[in-house]
């Protein structure tokens, strides 16, 4: 890590950050470099190479944080940066404490995906497309495709934390189009870690065949039906609706500004005591996790909901300093050209004890959402969205038939608390997460979920 | 910027490349952020970087970077030539041929340059004062950010293609917090301009504040399908998705619901839909798009028909007809691909208050959420989460949330009945200026 950032040069910059006051300054170097291709038309293409390096320099000084970043790694800009924060500052000079490194262990690479042979990674996507191919006659269009990428971090602050992180991620991603007479339906999965190329050494394919059987299944979709009724959610990705409908609203920026409908909640019941959850930025391998924060601070276990009561708020440094209470890990950043905001890592519900048949089974009629687009909430109001990517309707106690176009809706106290099942069946999928303009990669997870009552909006009406 | 451009194109050609362009950008930015009467951060930022696209027959490959030293650039360039290699090879895929280019004066406000930051600090507090003094209701700020950017781009090729321009950007908007007897409400205001000049900080200001308290006590509309009048933030974001869905890729790859319908009736004829890259007012504005094509007005749908699809050069040699120049690029980070510019949605005749004597009983919907999730745009179905008020006898009603709208895209253009006299600039969906549009019906689906 030092290669990316001298100590002495961190400490310069600093110290320059500090010359006209502030309480607080931190210098955030980062290299990053990735490679990413796809296949369209059975067509490797968008062969993509990107390398980029910079750094962020930031003062706090009151209520007020002064930002300035700049691309390359030069010492001469980084000061200018240190410079150009500090310029509105108007007080004494400060000088930083002396830095000690710290460093933390990057979460193991077995296999760097750069060392991988480019043909290797061509290969594999003509593997995906050659699978999903052969899932049917019905898959007329499939695009696959490959993203590697590599983020070295450096950290330094006044307070004399020098830290740093190796960060190495693969995602692929598969969508299946399958038109049978006028009607065409989509289906699309994703597979990533925070691993190297040893993640695709399973059956990488597998996503091919499922993004194709999604798609084939929905060709006998009819519309989804409208209104209130029981939905059982997936596992996995399904999660996404606890990540939207409570995670959000568990970010310490929302709650310090009144903009969340978790204010005030801590230790109040929010679920069913069935219910527990957790966000984990430690979870090995997972797309979510890291070993140190964007802020130095060790990523960790946090228990949000326990039994139902919330248990947890999600913090970056600001917050927690604000609210008198250790950082959580939380502290993310898109890159050296954004400032850290309360993010959540990998968030989840943890297994329950229902068995996704009998969460079924007890059903008259029913929702049942295998797998989301995605979704959206406005953590102020609680509302949220989701879209449905692959639904079936439940009629006495059985899946029926496929739906096509169904969003949920509702309002995310009364739909968290009105699980009322959560299943054995627990696994993790990823996710990137847009918030105030920054990406981040999350992981979200849960067994199959059973909300007792939300909103189905189709169009059949 | 065109010298390091040109650059890029000389390391390229020396790397191996039979076919070479470089993309260059260099900007400035700020952003004020500010949040109970204090600023809460203020950015300062300076950026730049190339990307290479090098061709080696009909393979190309893509790379970009920000070392613009000498070894720097060379170094993107061999990685741009490495990529081309895993490419397959594609006929389509060749350089564009230069073309003149017209200049576009107006894109560079100097208000940008001449404005301090706490000058942009002082306008993003109005527009939190204003929400917070336009009614007791208003108890918060959720945030109020100021931006603005000054961008000099350049493009050079082996092909002879060379340009560069400067424009600038700048907006500020809001999220003001609204108390009810049931909970919170949020109401977005928002205004873009090229420079700062050009906000209106109490118009922001009390447009977060007025659709804040205009959501208080709303409940859920009964399920039915009605007609449906969308404001102009949310018209925006249906035709940005339907300027997506007219992208060449998309047709060609079959993944359009517009796909084979060149020429036929998609929509009624309250519908006029138009790209136009040349639009002083339009934050998609240059002289040439991402590929150093020049920009140009296309007309999409007029007279209810479907009149083009938007082009790049790749798609365009596809079918062997002329680039609309539609290459958009977000940055050097992102190579070349067919998007809109500015989407034009026709003006009207009717008022507004002619537009809800129309819908009669309906729902005008003043935002929508999940449009990245709730609309597939291979085949055009959507169903996504709204909120806005009821109208009854052709009025505005109580307020109405968690519920959705759904349909498809085609339908949704057929249905339209009419199109609103007052056009506004929205950043949603891309940029895209339009009026209110009443929808004659569509499922809405909520208790």
């Amino acid at each position: 890590m030092s290669e990316l950032l001298e100590p002495a040069v961190a400490e310069r910059v600093l110290a320059r950050a500090l010359a006209n006051g502030g309480r607080f300054a931190e210098v955030f170097a980062e290299r990053r470099h990735g490679l990413s291709t796809s296949i369209d038309e059975s067509r490797i293409e968008a062969v993509q190479s990107g390398a980029e390096e910079g750094a962020g320099v930031r003062v706090v000084d009151g209520a007020t944080t002064y930002f300035a970043h700049v691309d390359g790694l030069d010492p001469a800009d980084l000061e200018r940066a240190a410079g150009e924060a500090a310029a509105a500052v108007r007080g004494e000079r400060r000088e930083p404490r002396a830095l000690e490194a710290v460093a933390p262990t990057p979460l193991p690479i077995e296999r760097r995906p750069e060392e991988v042979p480019a043909e290797r990674k061509a290969a594999l996507l003509r593997e995906l497309d050659e699978r999903a191919r052969t899932q049917g006659g019905e898959i007329v269009q499939f695009t696959s495709s490959y993203a590697e990428a590599r983020r070295q971090v450096t950290v330094a602050n006044s307070e004399g934390l020098l830290s740093g992180d190796d960060r190495t991620r693969v995602r692929i991603g598969a969508q299946a189009v399958a038109r049978r007479g006028d009607a065409v339906e989509t289906g699309a999965e994703t597979l990533g870690g925070h691993r190297g190329f040893e993640l695709l050494e399973d059956d990488p394919g597998a996503i091919a065949e499922q993004a194709a059987r999604k798609a084939l299944t929905l060709l006998d979709a009819g519309p989804a039906p409208s209104g209130s009724m029981p939905v059982v959610v997936g596992g996995g990705f399904g999660g996404v609706l606890f990540h939207e409908m409570t995670g959000h609203g568990l970010e310490a920026d929302h709650i310090q500004k009144g903009a969340s409908v978790y204010v005030g909640k801590l230790g109040e019941p929010v679920a069913q005591p069935l219910l527990n959850a957790y966000d984990d930025g430690r979870l090995p391998g997972e797309w979510g996790s890291d070993a140190i924060d964007d802020e130095g601070a060790p990523t960790q276990k946090t228990q949000v909901i326990e039994e139902g009561r919330l248990s947890a708020y999600l913090y970056d440094r600001l917050t927690a300093e604000r609210d008198g209470v250790a950082p959580t890990g939380n502290g993310r950043r898109e890159s050296f050209r954004h400032l850290p905001i309360p993010r959540m890592t990998n968030t989840y519900i943890a297994p329950g004890e229902a068995t996704p048949e009998a969460m079924i089974a007890e059903l008259e009629r029913g929702f049942y959402a295998v797998s989301f687009a995605g979704g959206q909430v406005d953590p102020a109001t609680g509302d949220f969205v989701f879209g449905v990517s692959e639904g079936y309707l439940i009629e006495a106690g059985r899946v029926t038939r496929p739906c096509r176009g169904a969003t949920l809706i509702g309002n995310c106290l009364e739909a968290l608390m009105a699980i009322d099942a959560v299943g054995d069946d627990f696994f993790m999928k990823t996710g990137i997460c847009g918030k105030g303009g920054q990406k981040a990669p999350v992981g979200t997870g849960q067994g199959h979920v059973r909300v007792g009552a939300m909103t189905v909006g189709g169009t059949e009406v | 910027m065109s010298a390091i451009a040109g650059r890029g194109v000389e390391a390229a050609l020396a790397a191996g490349a039979g076919e070479a362009e470089a993309f260059a950008s260099r900007d400035s930015g700020r952003e004020v952020r500010v949040h109970g009467g204090e600023v809460e951060s203020l950015t300062a930022a300076t950026q730049g970087g190339v990307g290479i696209r090098a061709w080696i027959g009909d393979r190309v490959g893509y790379a970009y970077g920000t070392d613009l030293s000498e070894g720097g650039v060379g170094a993107i360039a061999a990685r741009a030539a490495e990529a081309a290699a895993i490419a397959d090879e594609d006929a389509a895929a060749t350089p564009p041929a230069p073309a003149a280019i017209e200049a576009l004066p107006g894109l560079s406000d100097p208000s940008v340059a001449a404005w301090t930051t706490a000058r942009a600090a002082e306008l993003a507090l109005s527009v939190e004062r204003t929400a917070l003094a336009a009614e007791r209701r208003v108890v918060g700020v959720e945030q109020v950010v100021y931006a603005d950017s000054a961008e000099r781009v350049a493009i050079a090729s082996s092909a002879g293609v060379a340009g560069e321009y400067e424009s600038s950007d700048c907006f500020a908007y809001l999220q003001a917090l609204a108390e009810g007897d049931e909970g919170r409400e949020t109401g977005l205001g928002f205004g873009l301009a090229r420079g700062p000049e050009d906000l209106d900080p109490e118009a922001i200001g009390r447009e977060g504040a007025s659709r804040a308290i205009a959501m208080i006590g709303a409940s859920k509309p009964a399920s039915r399908s009605c007609p449906v009048l969308l404001d102009q933030t949310v018209a925006a974001s249906f035709a940005g998705l339907i300027g997506g869905a007219l992208g060449a890729n998309a047709v060609q790859r079959g993944r359009s619901p517009f796909a084979e319908r060149l020429g036929e009736e998609v929509a009624s004829g309250a519908l006029v839909l138009h790209d136009d890259g040349r639009d002083p007012a339009g934050s998609a504005s240059a002289p040439f798009d991402g590929e150093g094509v020049p920009r140009r007005r296309t007309a999409l749908i007029e007279g209810g028909r479907l009149r083009a699809f938007l082009h790049d050069t790749y798609t365009a040699n596809r079918e062997g007809v002329e680039s609309t120049g539609n290459a958009v690029r977000t940055g050097y980070r992102s190579q070349p691909r067919v998007a809109t510019s500015n989407l034009i949605v026709g003006s009207g005749t009717a008022s507004f208050e002619e537009l809800l004597a129309a819908a009669g009983d309906g729902v005008f919907v003043t935002d929508v959420a999940g449009l990245h999730s709730g609309v597939n745009p291979v085949t055009g179905v959507f169903s996504v989460g709204a909120s806005g008020r009821a109208i009854r006898a052709g009025e505005l009603a109580e307020p109405l949330r968690e519920f959705t709208i759904a349909g498809d895209l085609v339908a949704m253009l057929g249905s339209v009945r009419a199109a609103g006299a007052e056009p506004r600039w929205v950043p949603f969906g891309g940029s895209v200026r339009t009026p209110p549009v009443l929808i004659g019906a569509m499922a809405v689906s909520g208790s």
